[in-house]
């Protein structure tokens, strides 16, 4: 279980409250409109922003306060990959950041590259590949680290509706070996569908308790109103 | 469209013939001192020493201004603090201040009679001398040091703040830190900081005039000024400067092949959100402290010794600043009008024109200002006396010089108004004048101020030709300042030196100011 527990995450003049549980194993769709605080949310279990107060907590124990102890993997929109690296190195810095691998690591490595489909482009650098298939890159560092909670800043915005299914499919795949709690910031209200059972409303402010998806979306408070519009 | 095609005839023609002037400056006096020199046979043991020494120094001098600058600026990327900002606005100082006036303030703190003497004195050592190599290399660094830092500091501010946050994702350790974020950053702008502060201490002069001199401590520039001004052997300063002109030649081609760091300033005051900062701020702070003291204790020493003998400058600096003042003010409408024709004919054609105009740049920037007024020396001398010309050759010269940073600022405004604009202009079938005054003009205006301010500040304190050209009753105020310091009085010099500070900032804020008068974008 992910709780927040009365927490203030301040990002210069900006603050957002939340005080929220989401079950393990949960699938949660972020939604609101652009600038009430999604990105501000997941990068704030992230631990890449201080909290103000109240405590963010995993299985009952507090998360460590360095990003990279806590028990999570991260995905942006962007710049997940470094340009400088070939997918191979790409995905192995998830689990050995000084790219020395024994020889169990490099067949996990080949093992999540394999799973994502690209095995045969493990010696080719990001720019040589696709929006996708560096969306796919991303995702197979994610399964390589196993990490119980994932997080996902709207990694597949960028991409056409064919292929963002297809990131759907592999991500679904990745929390069906892992079983891990994935948080996902959206604002398409049809992938959130897709992807999530539940969702957490994020706007003016304040990080909402998550609901199951269906019925968020069947009776909308008015702040998600305003931001669907007509959709239906 | 015969109307348009004219015009681009007419553009070409105009940009061909700036283009023509500049070869014509550099390649064409370089032709001219070749003609004259007797080849390298005449030159002797010092001048071949002169020539080890100057690519000693500069290749040092680069080097450390390199090194020192990466501590430098990750501390400033990493950190934040009060006065950040001002420091980094600071860093940009030294690029439009006087090099005699840096060296003069070098000398209050770290001279013989400066403030690290009497304290060694104070307590029993001897005496610091950075007269020869030591205050070559100290000045170059001095000047350069900041330009290196504003290079690094933009190529940290170009990294994603996403990648940094991969990175602590991770729990990378700063050995995996370094791979991930630091050696890719330092691989891509390090060549060309270094190639480009080489070039700068390869052409310096006023630094080796005022400090440099003796067996290891004469650049070629010095060389060929002494040959010129002390042995008037004319044949002896054209095979140096034939000397000059080559390594030039040869850095400048490096520097085409590798990209050279392009600044605009712009993005140097963002500052990604850092979780690692606390744990560096020790060391970070050293860094700051030791460079931000290195930049301002040598202007703090002029200033203070300057404003308390403001009294008791002699007459003489009103007719220097007047020469000096008009002489800016002809480089400046010069490097301009350069500048906007270079710009409006090569700005939006194709790869070739772009290379060319780059190129030209490069140009300018290896150009050394003693072997163009050398060559402008053996040209004029057959016909007339060249003292004549030293005002008019003295503007030239240094609009040329300023030539390479206003088309920096000025070629990628045009490019970028014209690829917005363009398809604007056609599909409401703009004219000619319209375009021009309520579009181009109001765009350029902006980078137009910033560009002469530039080329105006640098004139202001430049000391090359006119050192070469001037006789007994001309001079300027950086030459009348490094006469006082020759006649060792100091005081005087430091007051002329704050007037000559003062008086290239006002004409820097003026040109910058008019430019942002109805800056109508953003």
């Amino acid at each position: 279980m992910l709780a927040l527990h009365k927490v203030q995450f301040r990002q210069g003049d900006f603050t957002l409250g939340a005080d929220l549980l989401i079950p393990t194993g949960a699938r949660v769709a972020v939604i609101g409109p652009s600038g009430g605080g999604k990105s501000t949310f997941l990068n704030g279990i992230a631990g890449f922003i201080a909290t103000d107060g109240g405590q963010v907590l995993w299985q009952g124990q507090p998360m460590p306060d360095h990003p990279g102890l806590r028990p999570l993997s991260i995905l942006f929109q962007d710049h997940n990959l470094f340009p400088h690296l070939n997918v191979l190195d790409n995905v192995a810095i998830g689990i050995s950041p000084d790219m020395r691998l024994s020889q169990t690591q490099k067949q996990q490595v080949r093992a999540a590259l394999d799973q994502v489909g690209l095995s045969d482009k493990s010696a080719s650098y990001p720019r040589d590949l696709s929006g996708g298939q560096q969306g796919r890159v991303g995702l197979a560092r994610m399964l390589l680290r196993q990490r119980p909670l994932l997080l996902l800043d709207e990694p597949f915005s960028a991409l056409g509706p064919a292929l963002k299914d297809e990131m759907l499919d592999v991500l679904r795949q990745i929390l069906h070996v892992t079983s891990a709690t994935a948080l996902m910031v959206t604002h398409d209200p049809k992938d959130a569908l897709a992807f999530a059972n539940q969702a957490i409303l994020v706007a003016d402010g304040v990080a909402m308790a998550p609901q199951p998806i269906q019925q968020l979306f069947d009776a909308p408070p008015p702040a998600l109103r305003a931001y669907l519009g007509h959709w239906t | 469209m015969a109307d348009r095609i004219i015009a681009i005839i007419l553009r070409i023609i105009l940009g061909g013939a700036v283009l023509a002037a500049l070869l014509l400056f550099s390649i064409g006096t370089a032709v001219a001192v070749a003609t004259q020199g007797l080849g390298l046979g005449r030159l002797g043991v010092a001048d071949w020493s002169a020539i080890r020494f100057t690519l000693w120094q500069a290749c040092l001098s680069a080097g450390l201004s390199v090194a020192i600058a990466i501590p430098v600026a990750r501390a400033l990327a990493r950190q934040n603090f009060l006065g950040r900002q001002v420091l980094i606005t600071l860093l940009g100082a030294p690029f439009i201040l006087p090099v005699i006036v840096g060296v003069l303030g070098l000398l209050a703190v770290f001279g013989r009679a400066g403030w690290i003497s009497v304290v060694l004195t104070w307590t029993g050592f001897a005496k610091l001398s950075i007269y020869g190599a030591p205050g070559v290399i100290l000045a170059h660094v001095f000047f350069n040091l900041p330009l290196a830092t504003r290079f690094l500091l933009q190529g940290w501010s170009t990294v994603p703040s996403e990648r940094f946050r991969v990175v602590q994702s991770l729990a990378a350790s700063p050995w995996a830190y370094f791979r991930l974020i630091e050696w890719p950053l330092l691989k891509s702008v390090v060549p060309g900081a270094f190639l480009l502060v080489f070039l700068l201490c390869l052409t310096s002069f006023a630094v080796a005039l005022a400090v440099g001199g003796g067996p290891r401590g004469t650049t070629i520039e010095l060389a060929i000024y002494q040959a010129f001004r002390l042995d008037f052997d004319l044949g002896k300063a054209a095979s140096l400067a034939l000397v000059q002109f080559t390594l030039c030649g040869v850095v400048a081609v490096m520097a085409f092949l590798v990209p050279l760091p392009q600044t605009d300033g712009l993005g140097l005051g963002r500052l990604p959100q850092r979780l690692d900062a606390s744990g560096h701020r020790g060391v970070d702070f050293m860094w700051i402290t030791i460079s931000a003291a290195f930049l301002i204790l040598p202007l703090g020493a002029i200033s203070i010794r300057g404003l308390g003998h403001i009294a008791s400058l002699p007459y003489q600096v009103f007719a220097a600043s007047i020469t000096s003042v008009l002489i800016a003010l002809a480089s400046t409408v010069v490097c301009i009008c350069m500048a906007l024709g270079l710009s409006l004919a090569f700005a939006r054609r194709g790869q070739v024109a772009q290379n060319l105009a780059e190129g030209m740049g490069i140009l300018g920037l290896a150009t050394s200002p003693l072997v163009v007024g050398t060559g402008i020396f053996l040209m004029i001398f057959p016909f007339a006396h060249p003292m004549t010309f030293a005002l008019p050759i003295t503007a030239s010269v240094n609009a040329m010089m300023a030539l390479p940073f206003a088309l920096r600022v000025l070629m990628p405004a045009v490019r970028e108004t014209y690829a917005d604009y363009l398809t604007l202009r056609c599909s409401l079938n703009l004219t000619r004048w319209v375009w021009l005054h309520r579009i181009l003009l109001p765009r350029l205006r902006r980078p137009l101020g910033f560009a002469a301010g530039l080329a105006a500040a640098l004139s202001m304190g430049d000391l090359g030709v006119i050192a070469l050209f001037a006789d007994p009753d001309l001079q300027t105020l950086p030459l009348m300042l490094y006469r006082l310091m020759g006649a060792y009085r100091m005081d005087q010099a430091a007051a002329v030196a704050v007037v000559l500070v003062a008086q290239s900032l006002a004409l820097f804020w003026m040109f910058d100011r008019g430019g942002r008068g109805y800056a109508g974008s953003p």
